[in-house]
């Protein structure tokens, strides 16, 4: 019994959706269901959630890699059945949660996730992510299985979360604090409304495949998706192509989504733009979006140290001067960004002063600045 | 011992945080012994560290511009992947990807994840992304021939269906709600399974101008981010009361409780002041404490859940519970980065969900027929206009949908605005002002 390639039809099953949630919540969940009185951080990555039953629950949060092998996944089971009655969570921002209703399992649990280690030597289940500190990085597939990225993800990520170990595991920050990446401007990651966002960018024109292009590409959708105008039919050596006017490209990408034959990256003209002070939530200030405040740095792999340097001036500059509750787009606000680039140590070049759609909102109409 | 040597990866094995590079070396072992009858290239994960170290080298990406696969009948799920250097990396010619539809709020049996596991060892790559930033289950690399092979599996012995991809309406994706947060204002596990499976053939079968999200956040801390990258961003409201415990307000402020549910604690920010860390930081000032008891103004508050987040033990949302609905926000690309624009103040959120499937479906109509190739939904908003938009949700226009009004007074005023109408006559004009 199984799929037949004569009969593709056969027995077809389709449309029937995901699994009904409630197959895989816990007892304690589901008893529980919408009856949450308040919750506690006990400790870093350690979370109870009380009941007006009376109950309790108890989250361990651990940092995983988004990109996992079954062998782990495997590992992930092997402990929730070990401990948690064989359930488990995964977050928005690629945690896992491991919950026990007693207080009593829950030190056999955090014991066991911190004895597990990589052979490379690396933490496999680092414990963290809570409260006003530093949560997990969301971020996009990169060099790993992407075909546009200008950076890679994976590797970038886990450099970044190396240096900021600590700070997974405290809570020290005035706020909480999140970093995402996005490795092209595509933005599957949606970094746009982060408090840093690692964006990977282009700054090189698309090449022209004209010997292929015309055979590959639907010469009309590439025209129509550059946001500028910038592209137009050409007939070269007899073949249809495309011209680039290069004055006019923004190394947003979009034509090569429409058609392979106009690669953009490259080695020297794709890397990483920082923007920071994005937020989603709307407490105390409403939802604001990221500002570009490194307009590049280029690809250094395997450890990209520029790029991680460049975070840790912005992220300790803000711990260090913000006040409490303060997010790190609020605190660029009250103290100015003039003072932002002062206090961070960032050069301030044109490449920051927006020349896009409605950029005039982004210039200073007033005579209030700071010396 | 490795096939490929990865001397540039070797370095991301090294620090504390959990490593890509020594989990895909765990695999790439595995595979090497395994007794399972694999399916696809044991050199797989072998082949992957070693285009990936070459990317390192060249710092260009080695795959190529995707490739038309999937499953019969269905438009999305499965995105192709090749390598453009497959002699190299024979293992790993074709690689593609498939989406499957995470369960609400991801919670998981281990029996479930096994039963994947079991399945993507022996027909994938034995990779994945758990999850992807859309919220699905990523199986990452397989060969054509057994997309099917996994997809007949997959439905028949797991009982599980593929993901969105391309135009159309991706996995809709929510917060935990009411499985373990006192913040949900209404069941957002439910909403999201309720609509995902409402919506079978639109989340298979591309038919929509550009992608479709839905997101459905619990209350306005927004969990699930829906107000940056949904379409249509459902985000948990009250509109009566915060319900307080003024004893437990007292314990807040003697110290008792630790604040903020101990978010704070890993530095010393000094005592508890209530004054300056709660009624101070209120952005609309609706809340008084005279020291012994706390007042708040609601018909003032904005339900920022500052005060909320700060004192969960004292201060819960109210009763009178349902979601603000916004629409139309996405990435950058192109016209640049939108946050969705608040469209229904309130909706009470309650099965079977009819208001919210008409609404859905009286937006879905208009952007099919209005919305060009590649536009999303919020492009053709900022387009055709809000009070368009507001026309086609058949919504009255509010207050609560603006920050402030126009500001230039160039109002494309219609025709039956006007008294009369707008035919005039020139001679009858002409009587009363000379040429």
């Amino acid at each position: 019994m199984g799929y037949d390639p004569k009969e593709p039809l056969k027995d077809r099953i389709t449309d029937i959706g995901p699994r009904d949630y409630k197959e895989f919540l816990p007892p304690v969940i589901k008893e529980n269901w919408g009856k949450w009185l308040y919750h506690d951080i006990l400790e870093p990555g350690v979370l109870v959630h009380v009941s007006e039953t009376g109950a309790k629950v108890y989250t361990v949060r651990v940092g995983g890699c988004r990109l996992m092998s079954v062998t782990h996944i495997r590992e992930i089971c092997e402990i929730a059945d070990k401990h948690c009655g064989g359930h488990l969570r995964f977050t928005t921002r690629n945690n896992v949660e491991f919950m026990v209703d007693d207080e009593s399992k829950l030190k056999p649990l955090m014991e066991d996730l911190e004895s597990r280690e990589f052979a490379g030597g690396s933490k496999k289940f680092p414990k963290g992510g809570t409260g006003a500190g530093l949560t997990n990085i969301v971020h996009t597939q990169g060099w790993i299985h992407c075909h546009t990225p200008a950076i890679d993800a994976s590797g970038i990520v886990k450099c970044v979360m190396d240096e900021l170990y600590d700070d997974f595991q405290d809570m020290r920050f005035p706020a909480h604090v999140r970093i995402s990446l996005a490795c092209c401007l595509n933005m599957c990651g949606a970094v746009h409304c982060s408090d840093i966002a690692i964006l990977g960018i282009h700054r090189m024109p698309p090449m022209l495949d004209h010997e292929h292009l015309g055979n590959m590409c639907e010469i009309p959708l590439a025209i129509a998706a550059c946001p500028t105008g910038a592209i137009k039919p050409a007939t070269v050596d007899g073949k249809k192509s495309v011209a680039v006017n290069n004055e006019r490209c923004m190394f947003c990408g979009n034509c090569y989504t429409m058609c392979p034959s106009m690669p953009l990256a490259d080695e020297e003209g794709s890397g990483v733009a920082l923007l920071v002070g994005g937020k989603i939530s709307n407490r105390i200030t409403e939802p604001k979006f990221s500002k570009v405040v490194v307009p590049f740095i280029p690809n250094e792999p395997p450890r990209w140290p520029s790029t991680v340097e460049a975070i840790k001036k912005i992220l300790y500059a803000y711990v260090e001067d913000a006040k409490k509750y303060e997010r790190l787009g609020d605190w660029a606000q009250r103290i100015g960004w003039e003072r932002f680039f002062e206090k961070t140590g960032l050069p301030f070049s044109g490449h920051l002063i927006d020349d896009y759609r409605f950029a005039y909102t982004t210039w200073r109409q007033s005579t209030q600045f700071k010396f | 011992m490795a096939k490929h040597k990865t001397p540039m990866l070797d370095e991301l094995e090294k620090g504390k945080w959990p490593s890509f590079v020594s989990d895909i070396k765990q695999e790439a072992e595995n595979r090497g012994k395994t007794s399972v009858d694999l399916q696809t290239p044991k050199e797989a994960c072998d082949d992957l560290l070693g285009l990936l170290e070459l990317t390192y080298k060249d710092k260009v990406v080695h795959w190529k511009h995707g490739g038309i696969v999937g499953v019969f009948g269905y438009g999305g799920g499965v995105i192709g992947r090749y390598c453009d250097q497959p002699d190299q990396f024979p293992a790993i010619r074709d690689f593609h990807t498939m989406r499957v539809n995470q369960p609400s709020s991801k919670f998981y049996s281990t029996e479930f994840l096994r039963q994947l596991c079991d399945l993507w060892e022996r027909r994938g790559s034995g990779l994945t992304n758990m999850h992807g930033s859309t919220g699905d289950i990523i199986l990452l690399g397989t060969t054509t021939p057994q997309l099917e092979e996994v997809f007949w599996e997959m439905t028949h012995n797991l009982h599980q269906d593929l993901g969105g991809s391309g135009s159309n309406l991706r996995t809709p994706s929510d917060c935990i709600g009411m499985a373990r947060c006192e913040y949900a204002c209404y069941d957002t596990m439910a909403l999201c399974y309720n609509l995902t499976m409402e919506y079978q053939d639109e989340l298979h079968r591309p038919a929509f101008p550009y992608k479709f999200k839905f997101k459905f956040d619990g209350c306005p801390n927004g969990c699930v981010a829906s107000i940056a990258r949904a379409d249509m961003s459902f985000i948990g409201t009250w509109r009566d009361d915060i319900r307080i415990d003024q004893e437990a307000v007292k314990a807040y402020v003697g110290g008792e409780f630790k604040p903020n549910a101990g978010a704070h604690s890993g530095r010393d920010w000094g005592a508890f002041d209530i004054q300056k860390e709660v009624i101070g930081l209120c952005p609309t000032q609706c809340m008084e404490w005279d020291g012994k008891k706390l007042k708040i103004d609601n018909k003032e508050c904005t339900r920022c859940m500052h005060c909320i987040n700060v004192m969960p033990r004292a201060l819960r949302i109210g009763q009178d519970t349902g979601a603000s609905i916004l629409f139309g926000a996405k990435a950058p690309i192109l016209e640049g980065a939108q946050m969705s624009t608040l469209t229904v103040p309130f909706m009470k959120i309650e099965e079977p969900y009819d208001e919210i499937k008409d609404l859905i479906e009286k937006v879905w109509d208009y952007w099919s027929e209005e919305g060009k190739n590649r536009e999303r939904l919020g492009e053709m908003i900022q387009r055709v206009g809000f009070q368009k938009f507001l026309e086609v949700c058949e919504l009255e226009p509010d207050p609560r949908m603006i920050q402030e009004p126009r500001s230039n007074p160039y109002i494309f005023w219609k025709e039956g605005d006007v008294p009369g109408g707008w035919d005039r006559d020139i001679n009858e004009f002409r009587k009363k002002h000379q040429r």
